[in-house]
């Protein structure tokens, strides 16, 4: 690891004049991936901005409709918390299904979906629900979110405050976790809010995206079955020596299908 | 009246060790620190193969902290010598195999990613650490050898090793095999590769040395299985110190599975280091410096074909291997796809004819060595594949294909055509017990039940022998070793009745502080607690040849029996003069040395005390209790078992469940079944994670594609069912414990077992271990 500077500010306000100020500054929430990338010098931020201090980024609140967790709510807080296991268990489900103990302990929300690891579980839900992300300055839908390969819509010093995510009739996660790193190599999250159904897949390409294909198949007919003629291409899917693009291709299909039919064995 | 709980040979007792390990009061060598110590930092090739061409240091030596940047030519100016190979195997054709020049460090070119070329050193790791990325060095990259099945036709890598070929080894009579494979009824052929495996102990490889300038004496301490050959090594053939001013300390070690057997470049540089800057040098490698510079294991290609007669008799195996031994050879590479594979091959079959060649060859790779079963596995993988595969081929059930095939008690002394002579066993008594354990009858119920959960359910079996125990010196230094194979021991009673041993075996997770102490307390009739283990020291035990092989209480248990019988023997003189008997007349039992036919007796205790107190006492004998013993036995030891797996396929995913998991294995006698069922267990979950986890692989550059835990799937808890292990037992017939050995066969059978059930399951002959997801899945669909 190379030197850097600590700092740890307690307010929003004053996380992002720190931002300005530094050359290669960066904020570091969990850390579950930014220290083991600087520990293996691959990242030499001149400044690290622990947001852990800046209180505006705690807090789960959860209303019939709506499951608002702050940014930097831990895996494990969230996998854990009542009130989003009675109306959005799913979400806790997901969030138990991260990393291992250790990451969950540590890895936050914000942290997870600011930095769009292609094969992070938590974007799967952001997009799935259809949340909104909250920043200090604006409000962002989740279709706007995920841009690309750790690219998301953030602008340099934009902090994620809050995900709200809509509460939906009844949903399902599944994941292909890879065996050793246990990240997803294929998730997928299935939710069905009555008059819509969306699909949100990670894993499988450069960041999270929907299956319009297959939110259209349940839409017409919520059965694992619906998915059989559902084409999945694998045009742009990652591939690596644990799953090819084309295997991937073929874990969102079944993933998708075990979501289904858990929420039909659900229900 | 209640009866005392057991500590003697055959008592489950909870290991004495364990109690530091677990509250983190364990002292590894990491955990040790001398007064003025500084920090190594290695560099290490980026290139799979590249000429040095320069190494300019002076930024690194600018920056604050740094004391020294050394190079390999540094090492060599300073006359240090090549790590040799201990094991010189003989080709074919009677010549000397080839051996590569293996400077410690790198000095003309580098041949595999992550080869020391020299070191930084600094008062601190983080400035070491800068300073090794300051150093810049100008490579030229040359072409890389990496696929051992090409590297007969590839650019050599090294001047003088032509075609890359180490050597070309064979054993077992040509002519008479294909012989009889041409007139089989039947003939079997499969094609194998056996993984490349990384071996990842829990504690990474760690040295720190320390040069005395007073004394001239030399202090290393580090992560060995073998200190005393780590010594000698280091002063025979590196001659970094003479043997009687170096002291190598291996303290607690946190496993090595055959990766700390060896004597790599970064001990050797610290300890030549310390004297050079006159400060201690410390070293703890990282563990991506692990991935890729520990020795790996196993990577083998082969191609086998066994005949069968009419009745299903195995007639003749051949066996034709190509072993990656990676780019030099290393400590006991040579040994491993040969004298520890080939003499394998008979397994725990009468098959008349077999023979073996082996193709070592070098690439641009790590080195290769011994790793937990070292060879055995590979032999166990080769026949009990084979084995199955003919059995489906011919319609026969596996297990009475095997059983019509087997040993039988009444054949021992079994000599093999395969130079190994098998002293005993009951390979029958083994395979009957495992098949009820797993409810073989009830197989085919199960596999109907899964398959309505769209599930393919297989089973598969591995029956295996390993030789263990190694071995005597002769025959080892006949067939090439290096060194003898016996192991010394020593007891010293001290004056109050308690006991100091001194083994030469290491322990690094195999628990001898309490399977020795049990042997050497039953023999004295004092409690275990009374008996202190050391090891590890070459300051405090006389000698050693080490932990591997399964050898520590076969040979290195046996040498503390032998010391223990030299203390009964003087006790019982010193005794039979306190009681005025004679030597003769004096029974030791439990603790009691007793004039038979009487009541006059003396305790263990008041006996010690009379040696360091000889106030009554024979004229004519030395005072003081204590002994030594080498022991070198006769024979290998020869574990053998049966181990089978069920195994559930997801049909839709590719992905492999191994659902349930049996051992059961003649150890010979078994001196604490916790410790062993311990050893089992661990050995099985190598095992598991050979046949569908582990794979080291490299890309066609030679760079290491599986350099981290993202990446190389280690078994976990949760990849793994319950164990169910049990044992059979049929004493070892020469050495005087009865013991076998338990250290590796759970990595032996279990490989071949599992991809026996996973093959059985897709209803293939063949797919490649590890048997990952998409692998399968492709079997699934034909491809």
């Amino acid at each position: 690891m190379y030197p850097f500077n600590y700092h740890r500010p307690t307010s929003l306000a004053e996380a992002r004049e720190l931002f300005q100020q530094m050359d290669d500054g960066m904020y570091l929430a969990g850390g579950q991936t930014l220290l083991p990338t600087m520990k293996q010098r691959l990242a030499a931020p001149s400044d690290l901005i622990d947001l852990a201090g800046v209180s505006e980024l705690g807090g789960i609140e959860v209303t019939a409709g709506e499951v608002r967790v702050g940014a930097f709510s831990r895996h494990a807080e969230v996998a854990a918390h009542a009130g989003i296991r009675e109306t959005l268990p799913v979400l806790a489900h997901l969030a138990e299904c991260i990393g291992d103990a250790q990451v969950r302990n540590r890895g936050t929300i914000g942290g997870s979906v600011a930095n769009s690891d292609p094969a992070a579980d938590y974007p799967a839900a952001v997009i799935a629900l259809g949340a909104t992300l909250h920043t200090q300055d604006r409000s962002i839908a989740a279709d706007d979110y995920f841009l690309d390969l750790f690219e998301t819509a953030l602008t340099p010093g934009e902090i994620i405050t809050r995900i709200d995510f809509p509460v939906p009739s009844r949903a399902a996660y599944r994941k292909f976790p890879n065996p050793a790193s246990r990240y997803a190599v294929v998730g997928v999250l299935v939710a069905d809010f009555g008059d819509r159904i969306r699909v949100g897949i990670t894993g499988a390409g450069p960041c999270a995206f929907r299956s319009t294909a297959m939110e259209e198949a349940l839409a017409a007919s919520f059965d694992p079955a619906a998915l059989d003629d559902v084409e999945v291409p694998d045009v742009g899917f990652n591939s690596d020596l644990f799953a090819s693009a084309e295997y991937r291709a073929h874990l969102v299909r079944v993933m998708a299908g075990r979501a289904v039919a858990d929420i039909v064995a659900g229900s | 009246m209640a009866e005392a709980v057991s500590t003697g040979i055959g008592a489950p007792v909870r290991r004495k060790e364990d109690l530091r390990f677990i509250t983190g009061a364990g002292r590894y060598t990491d955990d040790i620190n001398q007064p003025g110590q500084v920090y190594a930092v290695f560099l290490r090739s980026p290139y799979a193969r590249a000429r040095i061409d320069a190494i300019d240091a002076t930024d690194a030596l600018a920056m604050p902290g740094v004391l020294a940047v050394l190079t390999g030519k540094d090492m060599a100016g300073d006359g240090l010598g090549d790590l040799p190979c201990g094991w010189l195997v003989k080709q074919k054709d009677g010549s000397d195999m080839v051996s590569a020049p293996h400077p410690p460090l790198a000095h003309d070119v580098v041949n595999y990613v992550g080869e020391p070329y020299g070191l930084v050193i600094a008062e601190t790791l983080q400035a070491a650490g800068q300073a090794a990325e300051s150093v810049q060095t100008e490579f030229t990259e040359l072409h890389a050898v990496v696929d051992p099945a090409r590297a007969m036709e590839s650019e050599d890598i090294h001047a003088g090793v032509v075609g890359n070929l180490a050597y070309d080894w064979a054993l077992g009579e040509q002519e008479a095999t294909e012989q009889a494979l041409a007139a089989a009824a039947h003939v079997t052929r499969l094609d194998l590769t056996n993984n490349r495996l990384i071996p990842n102990a829990m504690e990474p490889r760690a040295a720190l040395g320390v040069y005395e300038q007073a004394s001239g004496e030399h202090v290393l301490y580090t992560t060995s299985q073998n200190p005393h050959l780590e010594r000698l090594v280091l002063a025979a053939f590196v001659q970094v110190a003479p043997e009687h001013k170096l002291r190598v300390v291996a303290p607690d070690v946190g496993g090595g599975f055959g990766s700390k057997i060896f004597v790599y470049a970064e001990e050797t540089a610290v300890i030549w280091a310390a004297r050079k800057v006159g400060r201690p040098v410390k070293w703890t490698a990282e563990r991506a410096e692990s991935f890729l510079a520990d020795a790996h294991g196993r990577d083998h290609v082969t191609r086998a074909e066994l005949g069968l007669d009419a009745d299903g008799r195995f007639v003749a195996l051949k066996v034709a291997t190509t072993a990656n031994l990676g780019a030099y050879l290393s400590t006991f590479g040579s040994s491993i796809p040969t004298y520890l594979y080939g003499t394998l091959l008979a397994g725990q079959y009468k098959t008349p004819n077999i023979f073996v060649e082996v193709h070592g060859v070098y690439t641009n790779t790590a080195p290769v060595d011994a790793y937990r079963g070292a060879g055995r596995p590979e032999a166990t993988y080769v026949v009990e594949r084979i084995v199955e595969t003919a059995a489906r081929e011919l319609g026969r059930d596996p297990v009475e294909l095997r059983r019509i095939n087997m040993i039988q008690p009444r054949d021992f002394p079994y000599e093999t055509p395969v130079a190994l002579t098998y002293d005993t066993g009951d390979y029958e008594a083994s395979l009957n017990k495992a098949l009820e354990m797993i409810d073989y009858q009830g197989f085919a119920e199960r596999k109907a039940a899964a398959a309505k959960q769209g599930k393919r359910r297989g089973i598969g079996f591995a029956c295996y022998i390993e030789a263990c125990g190694l071995a005597p010196s002769k025959l080892a230094i006949q067939l090439g070793a290096g060194v003898g194979l016996y192991e010394s021991g020593e007891i010293r009673v001290n004056p109050t009745g308690n006991v100091t041993v001194f083994t030469g075996s290491h322990s690094h997770g195999q628990g001898h502080e309490t399977t020795f102490a049990q042997v050497v307390a039953e023999r004295f009739g004092i409690g275990i607690d009374d008996v202190e283990v050391v090891h590890g020291d070459t300051g405090r035990v006389e000698f050693g040849l080490g932990t591997y092989g399964s050898r520590s209480l076969a040979v290195g248990g046996s040498a503390l029996v032998k010391a223990a019988e030299k203390i009964v023997d003087k006790g019982r003189r010193i005794a039979a003069h306190m009681l005025e008997a004679d030597p003769g007349e004096i029974d030791f039992d439990a603790g009691q040395f007793k004039v038979r036919d009487s009541n006059r007796t003396l305790s263990f205790g008041e006996v010690a005390f009379a040696a360091y107190v000889p106030s009554n006492y024979p004229e004519d004998l030395e005072p003081g209790l204590s002994e030594k013993a080498f022991y070198d036995p006769t024979n290998f030891t020869y574990p053998a078992g049966t181990h089978i797996a069920e195994v559930e396929v997801d049909e839709q995913t590719g992905v492999v469940s191994l659902v349930d998991f049996v051992a059961v294995d003649d150890f010979g006698t078994v001196v604490n079944p916790l410790i062993v069922h311990g050893q089992v267990h661990g050995g099985v979950a190598q095992g598991v994670g050979q046949a569908l986890m582990e794979h080291g692989i490299y890309d066609e550059f030679g760079q290491l594609q599986t350099g981290s835990y993202m990446d190389y799937w280690m078994p976990r808890a949760d990849d793994l069912p319950d164990f169910r292990v049990d044992t059979t037992v049929t004493p070892c017939t020469h050495n005087p414990l009865g013991v076998k050995g338990c250290g590796e066969a759970g990595a032996i059978g279990s490989p071949a077992a599992v991809m026996n059930a996973v093959t059985d399951a897709l209803g293939v002959n063949e797919v490649s271990m590890p048997a990952t997801p998409e692998k399968v899945w492709r079997a699934l669909k034909g491809q």
